[in-house]
């Protein structure tokens, strides 16, 4: 085959202005047999460079290669823009409404209670404290008596107590969760540092804030040197975990009869000073019933009410929503994560 | 306690630029807790003057009896107002607002016409002037210039402070120790009115009629004052300076007698009492109740009296319960003209179950129970005694005492410890500072000090005590912040974490956690149909409502309650789990002595406290009802069955590393065709499946509902366990079909299956089943995957084991390959 500068350029015209003018893939797909396939002209002309003198075959070589490169590439681009047409068609049939709704299973959620306590568990957890539980059904000894309110100390009554029969068996429904801190006082050497979580008793009827049942935290320490200044560090940090970097926390002198000195804390969180719960250093004589060496050691208490802190935290205004159950407030607050 | 402004400032220089809410902010700072402040007369305008009633004039023809009233205003003409009110006569002295003033309410006087008469005014009762809620007829003064402003004669304009004192600071129920109190806050000059008392000149007067006085039980007393007094006036009514500060203090004014001991209790502290000392026969005694059966008391009524109740007796009756309440019969009345003053510093905790076995608290037995100052007793009767001489015109006899002399304690302490124990370095001018605001005297110098306690603070005693008082008078925020940390290491325990995880699993499946009150009824648990240990509850002494005075044996009551209201309120698919406590009343409750706590108790002691605390299961419990899967413009849903509930109970028990057992069971409150039963190691640890259609139908709820329980805390805690080796060799998969009796279980059968296809067998599912087939039959259909971990499985080999499986089933429990 006898080769043609003008003919190569000719044939690379029409294998261009073919692929230019091929409307579908189908199309495509019959010009590349006629114009790039091993049949093509331009490939027959390449099988005949064999047969050329070396000068002409480089000089031929060189055209022919650039022709058939440019045919690839365009049909190449051809393919492509072909491919992406045909797509855009199929697909554009397919299109859903993504904002239907699609949740077809029921929404669970944590009652917020839980997920306040595991939130406190884990940030004294990160400063080494344990997590201490204990009965609901108490001894009156470790409700009352060890935490230095005796029978007929005012205390006792401050507190509205659940009692179960037989009186004498002296069962109560916990009113605090400080037995908890005397179970462990009794049953581990110091340095003790625990918080107890848990479900407490006082027989306040049930309105926009009280409740008969409800939960505490409490804190204890006991090691060497510990000061008020620790128990006030602490109460800091634990309320800037949960209320936020922002808010300030203050002791006010207060009364208990298991910490002396005792004080009250409030925080300031959404501009006003709000009562947050008790604390004290633990009286000694708690700790003498607890058999802690008083002369090595001391310690801190704090209790704060879950029911109070989530009201304060979430703006709740009635306690109702939290007792009743009701799943469209539960399942607000998802399981937690924030 | 409600405490008068003015009242305060009598003994504490207040700085005349404070505010009241500045005065309120420092009793805060101190430790007393502001409950409220009342601004008396702060919506009261006048004019508001003292009238004298010239002529009374009674019309009738309207629906209530009405007055018209003619007043003398001091103007020199009269004026005539329209009164609905009868309590006062011609010449009776009254307050008048004059049309132009303003009352509390906003409520503006002008005259207007009204029954007929032009009312040109109004007669004022205390509550329409809002300085009580005496509202069943208006003022009449005791005194007052006609014309005169009644605002200023009554001291209207006044801040009312109501303020909490806490138990360990009986000191502060009066304006004696309030005033200390503000005058430490606000770092100004105090005063004591104890100290203004004249003592000496009254002790100085004796005479055998004065009343003579016995301490017969010294555990009631150690120090009782009795004065004397004669011909008393009783018609004198209280000046009306008095009758204003106790009645702004919150009580009522009876009688000037009874006034006056009242307004020595609030002023001082010490509660008094007077007793009309013609009655007494012989002298006063302090005494238990011992044979004394009965005392009616002022409030008339007949009280039945324990054994050990504290009294005030004569020689041959009983006159009053000790520091409680005066007896009727030795009442000063308007005949009495002979008083016994009574102050004592009774026994707090005798005083205190005094009033708690009478149901009884009184201002007195308020005070005595947080401890009254000894050296009072002498102090207050000889200030009321002068105030009966002074305002009564009684002639004074002379006292009787007992008891032993009152001396303050010294005590000492060191300020390293309590700067130690605050976390905050003292000087030694701030602890001498701020103990001598509180009246102690401090001797010595260094770290080391001797301090001599006020007779009025009996709850300083240890170094805490004292570390407490001056830390909150230099300021509890003064104190730094520490952060200390504990041990490394602290974690979950396994109960706690297994808490948390299957919460937050039940959770992520579309269960709603509840926290439900602990407190049933028996009609609750008779529906369930509880039995054995779950029909055993504790019964609450006192319970909230006496409709739910039982405590929970098991979760279901509550949960279904909870159901139950979710569904009242509109909801239909629903499923609520919840992580509690139960309380079984399954072991005997022993009468138990408790001990003491003056020092750790014996092993022994402690062990039996425990032992008495009955044992607690925790249990997890769900329900469901309606769809699980929800129906919506896709399609149809899928309802919750008791498969779902079986599942739950398996899952939670698998979740904790424990291998269980199933069978079908008959208990209350399920179905009985359709509770399963779990065990492991032998220990039934749950139930599930649904309820029975008796108690669906009586509680209401959706049919088909379902339930589980497991006892959370009977799940054992799993050991460590070895990966199972992953092959990666091929798998064979024998797809069989058994017909067996409808009465063996599935589980049964799988076992069976697992058994005989020996150890290549990686897993075996359940594809199908068909119970149509009839005769009491059913076919099941498994899928059986076995693979080798060193070779790829040759179907001869796999239909060998597929064959010794299906053989066992057939031996084990009757099921033939499905034709």
């Amino acid at each position: 085959m006898a080769l043609d500068k003008a003919q190569i350029e000719q044939e690379l015209a029409n294998a261009l202005s073919a692929i230019s003018k091929a409307a579908d893939l189908d199309a495509l797909k019959q010009i590349r047999i006629e114009f790039v396939g091993d049949k093509s002209p331009l490939a027959k002309a390449n099988q005949a460079l064999g047969s050329l003198e070396a000068t002409q075959r480089a000089e031929f070589g060189k055209l022919i290669g650039q022709a058939r490169a440019s045919v690839n590439s365009a049909f190449e681009l051809r393919s492509n823009d072909l491919s992406d047409k045909r797509d855009l068609v199929a697909l554009q049939t397919e299109k859903v409404d993504v904002s239907l709704p699609v949740r077809r299973v029921l929404k669970g959620g944590l009652h917020p209670l839980t997920i306040l306590t595991n939130e406190i568990s884990d940030l004294f957890i990160g400063i080494g404290y344990s997590i201490a539980e204990g009965p609901e059904l108490e001894s009156e000894w470790l409700n009352f008596d060890a935490l230095n309110i005796p029978a007929d100390h005012p205390a006792r009554t401050m507190q509205d107590t659940f009692f179960v029969e037989p009186i004498e068996a002296k069962l109560v429904l916990r009113t605090h969760t400080s037995p908890v801190q005397i179970r462990t006082m009794l049953n581990q050497k110091p340095p003790i540092y625990v918080i107890c979580p848990g479900k407490t008793y006082r027989a306040d009827e049930l309105d926009a804030t009280h409740t008969p049942v409800f939960h505490q935290v409490e804190g204890l320490v006991v090691d060497e040197n510990i000061a008020m200044s620790d128990l006030k560090g602490t109460l800091d940090y634990f309320a800037k975990s949960i209320f936020g970097n922002n808010v300030k926390t203050r002791l006010r002198p207060s009364f208990f009869p298991f910490t002396e000195p005792s004080a009250e804390v409030d925080i300031f969180f959404n501009g006003r000073w709000i009562e947050w719960g008790g604390c004290g250093m633990v009286n000694e004589k708690v700790l003498v019933a607890c058999g802690v060496d008083t002369k090595k050691y001391s310690g801190f208490a704090f209790g704060m009410g879950l029911e109070r802190t989530l009201m304060v935290k979430h703006g709740i205004a009635d306690m109702h929503d939290i007792v009743e159950g009701d799943v469209r407030f539960t399942q607000s607050f998802g399981v937690g994560i924030k | 306690m409600k405490v008068p402004l003015s009242w305060l400032k009598e003994f504490v220089s207040v700085p005349v630029k404070a505010t009241p809410e500045q005065i309120a902010q420092a009793f805060v700072n101190v430790g007393f807790e502001i409950e409220d402040i009342e601004y008396q007369g702060k919506d009261l305008k006048g004019p508001l003057l003292v009238g004298k009633v010239l002529s009374i004039e009674e019309l009738s023809g309207h629906k209530k009896p009405i007055r018209y009233v003619g007043l003398d205003l001091g103007s020199g003409k009269s004026r005539f107002v329209i009164c609905g009110a009868r309590n006062f006569k011609v010449n009776d002295l009254v307050v008048v607002a004059i049309p132009g003033a303003v009352l509390p309410g906003n409520f503006v006087i002008a005259a207007r016409e009204t029954y007929g008469k032009i009312s040109d005014g109004m007669i004022c009762s205390a509550k329409e002037l809002g300085i009580n809620d005496e509202h069943t007829g208006i003022i009449v003064l005791p005194e007052g210039k006609v014309g005169s402003d009644a605002i200023k004669l009554l001291e209207i304009n006044d801040v009312i402070f109501d303020i909490a004192i806490n138990p360990d600071r009986g000191y502060a129920m009066s304006v004696r120790g309030l005033a200390r109190e503000l005058a430490a806050a606000l770092n100004c000059k105090y005063s004591d009115p104890a100290s203004k008392v004249q003592v000496k000149k009254l002790n100085a007067i004796k005479s055998s009629k004065a009343i003579p006085v016995k301490i017969e039980d010294k555990t009631g007393a150690d120090q009782i004052f009795i004065r004397t007094l004669d011909q008393v006036n009783t018609k004198i009514p209280t000046p009306l300076w008095l009758q204003r500060r106790i009645e702004k203090c919150g009580m009522r004014s009876i009688s000037l007698a009874v006034d006056i001991t009242n307004y020595v209790m609030l002023e001082l502290g010490q509660p008094l009492h007077a007793f009309d000392a013609d009655v007494i026969t012989g002298g006063l005694r302090v005494v238990r109740a011992n044979k004394f059966a009965k005392l009616v008391t002022l409030d008339k009524v007949e009280r039945k009296l324990s054994t050990d109740n504290l009294l005030i007796c004569d020689a041959n009756s009983a006159l009053a319960l000790a520091g409680t309440m005066g007896g009727l019969a030795s009442e000063v009345t308007s005949q009495t003209s002979k008083i016994a003053l009574e102050a004592a510093h009774f026994d707090p905790i005798s005083i205190a179950r005094n009033s708690r076995f009478h149901k009884l608290s009184s201002e007195a037995s308020r005070r005595i129970e947080r401890n009254t100052d000894p050296a009072l007793t002498e102090i207050a009767s000889a200030r009321a005694a002068q105030l009966l001489i002074d305002l009564a015109g009684a002639k004074y006899l002379g006292s009787s005492s007992a008891g032993l002399v009152v001396k303050p304690r010294k005590i000492k302490i060191s300020i390293q410890k309590v700067s130690e124990l605050i976390g905050s370095e003292y000087t030694s001018k701030q602890v001498k500072d701020a103990l001598n605001l509180i009246g102690c005297k401090i001797t010595g110098s260094g770290t080391n000090i001797t301090v001599e306690v006020p007779t009025w603070r009996p709850d300083l005693v240890s170094t805490a005590d004292f570390a407490e008082e001056i830390a909150r008078l230099v300021g509890y925020e003064q104190i730094p912040l520490r952060l200390p940390t504990g041990k490394s290491g602290a974690k979950l325990s396994t109960m706690q974490n297994r808490k948390r995880q299957i919460a937050l699993m039940l959770a992520n499946q579309g269960f709603t956690e509840v926290i439900n009150y602990p407190f049933v009824n028996q009609e609750l648990v008779d529906v369930l149909g509880f039995t054995g240990d779950r029909a055993k509850s504790f019964k609450l002494a006192n319970p909230m409502a006496e409709d739910f005075p039982l405590l929970r044996t098991h979760l279901l009551p509550g949960l279904l309650t909870t159901l139950s209201r979710n569904i009242n309120r509109g909801a239909k698919d629903l499923a609520l789990f919840e992580i509690g406590s139960v309380f079984r009343n399954i072991s005997p409750l022993n009468k138990i002595e408790l001990p003491t706590t003056e020092r750790k108790p014996s092993q022994k002691a402690i062990d039996s406290i425990y032992a008495s605390v009955p044992n607690q299961l925790l249990f997890i419990a769900g329900v469901s009802c309606g769809e699980k899967y929800l129906s919506n413009w896709q399609g149809a849903g899928s309802k919750f069955e008791w498969s779902d509930a079986v599942f739950k109970a398996a899952e939670i028990i698998e979740s904790t590393g424990n291998k269980y057992e199933v069978i079908g069971t008959d208990l209350a409150p399920w179905h009985p065709g359709r509770c399963a039963e779990f065990k492991v190691a032998g220990k039934v640890v749950a139930h599930a499946g649904e309820l029975h259609p008796r108690v669906i139908e009586k509680l209401n709820l959706p049919s088909r509902t379902c339930a589980f329980a497991v006892i959370l805390s009977g799940l054992p805690e799993a050991k460590i366990s070895a990966a199972p080796k992953i092959w990666s060799m091929p798998a064979a998969v024998q797809d069989i079909a058994l017909v067996v009796s409808k009465n063996v279980a599935a589980s049964d059968i799988e076992e069976s299956l697992k058994k005989g296809a020996g150890e290549l067998l990686e897993s075996i599912s359940l594809f199908d089943r068909y119970d149509q087939i009839g005769d009491e039959k059913v076919s099941l259909a498994f899928t059986l995957t076995f693979r080798a971990a060193d070779r790829t499985l040759t179907a001869e080999e796999v239909s060998g084991y597929r064959d010794e499986a299906v053989k066992r089933a057939g031996k084990d429990c009757g099921a033939v390959l499905r034709a």
